[in-house]
């Protein structure tokens, strides 16, 4: 039963990203929300977690959180999907549980 | 597909109710049901209606209150958490001999009951926090 | 669009966990997490708690908040057995990242109805991968 992962904190200043990984199944949704955005940009300190997961986890990043922050889809990770409010409701319904990491 | 929403944060200094209220509205407009909104721990701050935030920026109270209006939603604020924080109806005013409330409209004071209901109750539970 | 499986089993119980990832008295999220633990139990449903990350330092011995002015509230937690909340499962590494053993947490018990009221251990130790399971395994996941 795959869950859905929502992570509002950035990389750098907390670990919740980290842990969300640690717990984290094969199969497993990630979806990253508010500040939690900034894990999504290529070249950072914390590519590296996503790097290690071997694609094994669906990932999304929300658009208009990386919009407000000036982080343009370009420099966004290949891999993570960006997906409007829209796309978050559907991933709750998908998702038997969503787990949000606070 | 019902869904719960828990706000644990007050607003303005965290995202979390804006984040709540654009993801409420994406699923009212996809045709899902709210069954309920729960304001928890400093969440309950979303809940009076002595703010005023300048002209120029979104009322986060007001916008609540009018998606409530449009759409039957219940809005509820925990009762514990809300007296810990001075968020009172008039009843719990009085009760609490305090010389004003300031619960805002479309909002109710209930108890924490009410968001293990949710639980029980919803398809889907989101959490939006710090 | 509901869905066989989403329905609360026959019991109508739903499977709830509440997920303790913060410390104590720092910030409010644990005392009032526990409250709606509490509240909860009376709801009759499969209540689970999972300790993990920061969180494990709610349950640990000795803690004696009289310098700081707060309530200590850790005794609650050696009452939920009387709640009838009776799994609270611990990450080993959790544990083991902030230097902590078994050991230094509270002794929490309750007693068992199914056999003749003995008292055993509430607390169950669990590796991370064990952890992810008992998530993946749950109908409500509340976390604060």
């Amino acid at each position: 039963m795959p869950i859905l992962h929502t992570v509002n904190k950035s990389p750098f200043e907390k670990s919740t990203f980290k842990s969300c990984l640690d717990h984290a199944r094969p199969g497993d949704a990630v979806l990253l929300i508010e500040d939690g955005v900034y894990a999504a940009t290529k070249g950072t300190a914390a590519a590296g977690l996503i790097a290690a997961r071997n694609g094994d986890l669906a990932l999304y990043a929300l658009g208009a959180d990386l919009a407000a922050r000036g982080i343009s889809e370009k420099s966004v990770i290949e891999g993570i999907s960006v997906v409007d409010y829209g796309g978050f409701v559907d991933l709750v319904a998908e998702h038997d549980v969503s787990q949000a990491w606070l | 597909m019902k869904f719960g929403i828990l706000i644990n944060e007050g607003p303005y200094t965290h995202q979390a109710s804006d984040s709540a209220y654009q993801f409420t509205k994406a699923a009212l407009e996809k045709g899902h049901e709210i069954y309920r909104v729960f304001f928890y721990h400093d969440g309950v701050n979303n809940g009076t209606r002595l703010s005023v935030p300048p002209q120029d920026e979104r009322n986060i109270q007001n916008n609540w209150t009018e998606l409530a209006e449009q759409h039957d939603l219940d809005l509820v604020v925990c009762v514990a958490a809300a007296q810990r924080r001075g968020i009172l109806d008039e009843s719990e005013a009085k009760r609490a001999g305090k010389d004003a409330d300031n619960i805002a409209p479309g909002f109710r004071i209930s108890g924490l009951g009410q968001l293990i209901e949710t639980g029980i109750e919803s398809d889907r539970v989101v959490a939006f926090g710090d | 669009m509901t869905t066989q499986e989403e329905l609360p089993g026959a019991s109508g119980t739903k499977r709830f966990l509440y997920v303790n990832r913060r410390a104590p008295y720092g910030t409010i999220y644990a005392l009032e997490s526990l409250e709606v633990v509490l509240i909860g139990a009376a709801f009759d449903q499969d209540v689970s708690l999972a300790f993990f990350d920061d969180g494990v330092y709610q349950i640990v011995k000795g803690q004696d908040t009289k310098g700081i002015g707060m309530k200590n509230f850790s005794p609650t937690y050696r009452a939920l057995g009387d709640y009838e909340v009776t799994k609270l499962y611990v990450e080993k590494e959790a544990l083991e990242e902030r230097g902590l053993s078994p050991d230094d947490l509270m002794d929490i018990t309750y007693e068992d109805e199914d056999d003749d009221w003995a008292e055993k251990p509430s607390i169950r130790i669990v590796s991370r991968s064990e952890m992810t399971e008992i998530m993946a395994a749950q109908d409500v996941i509340l976390s604060f």
